[in-house]
């Protein structure tokens, strides 16, 4: 809403200057978004006289000018072509910071000091309905009536402020010109005069038309509709004041009767709408479209309607779609003779959803969708009434009032003990007397319990708490004292589930690991690709096609992520996310979906590059070092199995991961064949589910007291198929060395001479170990060459000498 | 026993001269082992002593003990010299060039926005608040209704949301949360809880994304005023952003509270002054605020006669923004590493 100060300072007195105002309001709930000052520009620049041109005497196409500016006389030159002697012209004098930027300084031309500059159209950024048609050829020369030495800012009626305000949907009854000033009055505490005319009696004591009648067809869409018959039409431009006021409310005059219905909606909050009254055949109905029904709206658009759309109609055709756009065919022209002017209550939700449907959004639909107060409906018809004859626009000769429901008045009890108490301030039934007076509610007191009449145009007063925040603002939320809760303490802990996270989350970024956040939607081909197209949920309104989907599996967002890092040069990427994924058992959804938390990591490029280490690349073993770090962290035991699903990860390097026989996620190299799609290398990744692994995490660490007696070590390289497992010939170990051999070590892998093709080398650390004695060399090397001896039984292995 | 004596005072003399020409610690020891060890040339000389007679045997024997003994001092002088020499010697070479990096501890980073949603979570969880979580597919009663919006609330607009049905849809706050909490909990008071976590509007543009993170904030109790929220906030605001904050409410309107109140919190760049980052006003927007609407009360299960309550909801990103004086937005969701590596 673009509050004009001239305009206001009509209503109410301001003794605050625009910014204070907007400050004023601010704090008091009423936000101002912004501080237009319309003179901005103009500070320096006066309304000058010419009194003399003379010839430069060293420049032919210069003139120097005596110019009266009022007070005194200034000397300046110009180069226009197009002053004669006595024009009247804008005059910037030194210090002026024109609209269009320039500053104007004292300078010498030629000799001849200049005190100021004459001023073009294009100078002062203005259009060309100011000023005679002959300052199109330079200076803006204005008619001999304008005032000599008066500032041009005022001339213009730019010495002015417009306050724009960013009303909360609480607050529509400030959408009126009357109720800012009514807010303004309260938080000064001044008086509003709202004048006379913001009644209905001057509409009342009209006789009833008798030739039309209104029929309001569907009650709940149309609470109350009032026309006002106008005779003696006559169409011209409305005054000067009032198209300044209106363009000031940022509304483009047309001519003197759509200026007025304009000029009463913006005062009083009510959109209005003028009829020819001789295309209106028969009665005025108010009622919903048939289906296809069409018309023709003013912005010469035909329009095909539904039955959700509210109408006003005659008995043949209809005249207008209810609150958001007139027709073509009863459209006020300058032939019009005679109008009905329609004042009337639309239902907020049938307006918002037509202007909605048709894209057409203006201040009167705006008004009607906010919620209009319906008990000022004719009132405003008495401000149209004064308006028509102060401009000699028409005759008022009688009216109709359709009313089929008028809320009804409320009236809500205020107790000070309790807005005491929920403010946490001490208040006096004095204080809220007083805010209650500056509100200029009717209320009684009694005991300190007020019964407040809330006025009808307030219509988000319903419940005490409104009120209390009616004197909070009032009184100033800097009242407010900071206190702390009074009741028993609390102990705020995370759950161990919300500590589970937390702790993930650090083991992966102390592993190396960077956490990235990715949206949680997502291309449905990229997600059907890693999660699940049958179980993922489609969004009826995405932003974007591709943001369509809810997210099944994290890893697309964390290969989309590696990509443009990859593509920007960040050759080295290594990211995790723990993210919800989503997942839908039907379609469409009946009820809210499982949403399953996940951990995914991708990486890509090399580790560190460093002058001292050699840098290696990202490969299955770095993501599988994490995850064994993850597993020690948590006291969990993974299993690697060979992946089930071999098209999207490498089949030769990857694997499922399972917990106590429950698949829980995968690890693997990327599948070669999906690197070009997404423009990585050997990425590997990881994904797996969060839940189970929380719930089968170590409670408690068991501790193990230290051998008392020493260990020894043996070393054990073997030959065997390169397709053998390490994790079979190390169970194999295991097995074998039994309660003495206490840990077992893989320190190398080798393939390559001199071992045999299609063989590989490795070589294993065993320590054994008691606990309750010294062992012997010998029978540590008897159980050596047991163990020995079985993996050469069961993998046809070849002891490495 | 001349012949002896003078033999022995040969072998002195022998060791002590090559003594000062030996250069390594093993060379000293050699000598040692050859002079005085077990079949040594010193010890070779005491077997001989049997030859003499008992009046010589403890005149030689003397004779023999002061060479050892100087022997040995002058093996340890020796080696301590070399022990020395080594020492400067290894000093000497051993040098290396201290500007050259450290060897990399490969170390990840948080994103920053978890980053400050785990401090927001410190801060109230030290202050007795519990941490409480909802849906981010959430269905329209929790998300609107049970807030106080109900169907065709003009605060409700399609456009803002993403739906998934008619009647489901991303949040668009995490205030649902707040009735989820008051459901789970009711009748127990207090209800003391924040909840951290994604919503989502339908909006991309330089100041919003269509995902992002909330906080909330409820606290339900007899007798829970206004000011206790202001006193919560004033904490918040100087633990999260110094000591020195002030914080200031505004009345405003959020169909759930009433009433409500916006908070700015002094200007951390200016100190209130006023300064690009405030626009010049010494204060900056941080949350949206206010009293438990007694309706959603009531949707809680709460007697709003007999209970009041505070809420309060920020945006994570945002004071990500302040916080670390982030230029754009999107750089947030973006996840070039050269930005996440910095935090
Ligand atoms: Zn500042």
């Amino acid at each position: 809403m673009k509050v004009s100060l001239e305009w206001l300072r009509e209503l109410v007195d301001i003794d605050q200057s625009a910014v204070e105002l907007a400050e004023t309001l601010t704090r008091g709930g009423i936000e101002v978004e912004d501080v237009e000052d319309l003179n901005k520009g103009f500070e320096k620049v006066v309304i000058g006289e010419i009194l003399s041109l003379t010839k430069h005497p060293d420049a032919d196409r210069l003139l120097v000018c005596a110019v009266s500016v009022g007070h005194e006389e200034v000397t300046i030159v110009t180069g226009a072509q197009n002053l004669l002697t006595g024009d009247r012209i804008p005059v910037a004098l030194i210090g002026a910071n024109l609209p269009n930027g320039l500053s104007i300084k004292k300078s010498k031309l030629r000799g001849v000091v200049s005190l100021g500059m004459l001023c073009s159209r294009e100078e002062l950024l203005l259009d060309d309905t100011v000023g005679l048609d002959r300052s199109s050829d330079g200076i803006l020369i204005l008619p001999s009536t304008a005032p000599i030495g008066e500032s041009f800012g005022h001339y213009l009626g730019l010495d002015n402020s417009v306050l724009d305000l960013e009303l909360y949907p609480n607050r529509p009854d400030c959408l009126a010109m009357v109720n800012v000033a009514r807010e303004v009055a309260s938080l000064t505490q001044k008086k509003p005069h709202l004048p006379k005319w913001a009644d209905q009696s001057q509409v009342l004591s009209l006789p009833v038309a008798t030739d039309l009648r209104i029929i309001i067809e569907d009650k709940d869409l149309c609470w109350r509709y009032a026309g006002l018959m106008v005779e003696d039409v006559h169409i011209e431009p409305s005054p000067e004041w009032m198209q300044r006021r209106l363009k000031a409310a940022g509304v483009r005059p047309i001519n003197n009767i759509v200026d007025i219905t304009n000029y009463v909606m913006m005062e009083m909050g009510q959109p209005l709408h003028a009829f020819d009254r001789e295309k209106i055949k028969g009665n005025v109905h108010v009622r919903v479209a048939q289906p296809e029904e069409k018309i023709v709206t003013l912005d010469n658009v035909e329009r095909t309607l539904n039955p959700h759309t509210l109408l006003i109609a005659d008995d043949s055709q209809p005249l207008a779609v209810a609150g958001v756009m007139g027709g073509l065919d009863s459209e006020v022209t300058e032939t019009t003779k005679s109008l009905m002017i329609e004042s009337a209550h639309f239902s907020s939700v049938s307006v918002r959803r037509t202007s909605r449907r048709l894209g057409l959004r203006s201040e009167a639909s705006n008004r009607f969708e906010k919620g209009i107060d319906v008990s000022g409906v004719v009132a405003a018809l008495g401000r149209v009434c004064d308006l028509l004859q102060d401009l000699g626009a028409g005759r008022p000769v009688a009216f109709v009032d359709e009313v089929k429901h008028i809320p009804p008045r409320r009236q809500v009890a205020l107790s000070t003990e309790r807005t005491s108490t929920v403010l946490g301030i001490e208040l006096a039934v004095s204080e809220i007397h007083q805010v209650l007076e500056d509100l200029n509610f009717e209320y009684q007191e009694n005991d300190g319990l007020f019964q407040v009449q809330i006025p009808t145009y307030r219509s988000d007063i319903e419940i005490e708490e409104d009120l209390m925040e009616e004197v909070a603002r009032l009184i100033g939320y800097d009242r407010i004292p900071t206190t702390l809760p009074q009741g028993d303490q609390t102990q705020g802990r995370r759950t161990p589930e919300q500590e589970f996270r937390r702790r993930m989350r650090k083991v992966l970024a102390q592993s190396g690991l960077d956490e990235v956040l990715t949206y949680t939607f997502t291309r449905a081909e990229a997600d059907a690709q890693w999660g699940s197209a049958k179980h993922s949920i489609p969004l009826l309104n995405p932003l974007r096609e591709e943001l369509g989907v809810m997210r099944t599996s994290l890893i697309p967002g964390l290969l989309d992520v590696a990509a443009r890092n990859v593509a920007r040069r960040n050759t080295d990427v290594s990211i995790f996310e723990i993210g919800n994924t989503y997942w839908g058992d039907e379609q469409p959804l009946k009820k809210l979906p499982r949403e399953e938390l996940r951990v995914a990591a991708v990486a890509v490029g090399k580790s560190d590059r460093h002058w001292f280490n050699q840098s290696s690349s990202y490969d299955f073993y770095y993501l599988k070092g994490i995850m064994e770090a993850v597993a020690q962290e948590f006291g969990l035991k993974l299993e690697y199995r060979l992946a089930e699903n071999q098209s999207l990860l490498h089949p030769g390097r990857s694997a499922d991961i399972y917990l106590q026989n429950e698949c829980i996620g995968f690890l693997g190299e990327i599948h070669p064949s999906l690197e070009k799609e997404w423009g990585l290398e050997r990425a590997v990744l990881f994904e797996l589910e969060m839940e189970p692994l929380f719930k089968k995490i170590r409670q408690t660490v068991r501790a193990h007291s230290i051998p008392r007696f020493p260990a020894i070590q043996r070393d054990l390289a073997v030959v065997v198929a390169a397709e053998t497992s390490a994790e079979a010939v190390m169970s194999k170990i295991r097995k074998l060395g039994g309660n003495l051999l206490q840990h077992v070590e893989i320190f190398d892998v080798y393939t390559g001479k001199p071992i045999a093709e299609g063989h590989k080398s490795l070589a294993f650390t065993l320590r054994y170990q008691s606990l309750e004695r010294t062992l012997t060399d010998e029978e540590v090397s008897l159980l050596n060459s047991r163990i020995l001896e079985g993996i050469q039984q069961d993998f046809g292995a070849e002891r490495r000498k | 026993m001349i012949y002896l004596k003078s033999e022995i005072l040969r072998i002195k003399e022998e060791a002590l001269r090559n003594l000062r020409e030996l250069e390594s610690p093993e060379a000293l020891q050699e000598l040692k082992v050859k002079i005085l060890g077990k079949k040594g040339s010193l010890t070779a000389m005491l077997r001989q002593m049997g030859s003499l007679s008992p009046e010589e045997r403890p005149i030689m024997g003397q004779v023999v003990n002061e060479v050892r003994s100087r022997l040995e001092q002058a093996w340890e002088e020796r080696s301590a010299e070399l022990e020395a020499m080594a020492l400067q010697m290894r000093l000497a070479t051993e040098r290396i060039d201290i500007t050259l990096p450290g060897t990399r501890i490969s170390r990840g980073h948080i994103h920053p926005l978890t980053q400050v949603i785990e401090e927001i979570e410190d801060i109230f969880l030290g202050m007795g608040f519990q941490i409480a979580e909802g849906p981010e597919i959430e269905s329209d009663y929790y998300n609107f209704e049970a807030l106080n919006l109900p169907k065709e609330h003009p605060a409700r607009e399609m456009q803002d949301s993403f739906y998934i049905t008619e009647e489901i849809l991303l949040r668009t706050q995490t205030s649902p949360v707040q009735v989820r909490t008051m459901e789970k909990l009711h009748p127990q008071l207090p209800v003391k809880i924040i909840a951290p976590g994604k919503v989502y509007r339908n909006d991309d543009d330089a100041t919003h994304s269509p995902m992002f993170h909330q906080v909330e904030g409820l606290v339900v109790d007899q007798g829970i005023r206004m000011s206790d929220l202001k006193g919560i906030l004033l904490n918040f605001s100087r633990e999260m952003f110094g000591e020195s904050r002030e914080i200031r409410l505004r009345p405003s309107f959020f169909p759930f509270t009433e009433p409500s109140a916006e908070v700015d919190v002094s200007c951390m760049l200016c100190g209130g002054a006023g300064c690009r980052l405030c626009k010049g006003t010494g204060w900056i927007e941080i949350l949206g605020s206010g009293m438990v609407h007694p309706k959603v009360l009531e949707m809680g299960g709460y007697n709003p006669q007999a209970v009041t309550g505070f809420a309060f909801g920020m945006g994570v990103e945002r004071i990500a923004i302040l916080k670390y004086g982030i230029e754009d937005m999107r750089l947030l969701f973006d996840n070039d590493l050269r930005f996440l590596q910095q935090f």
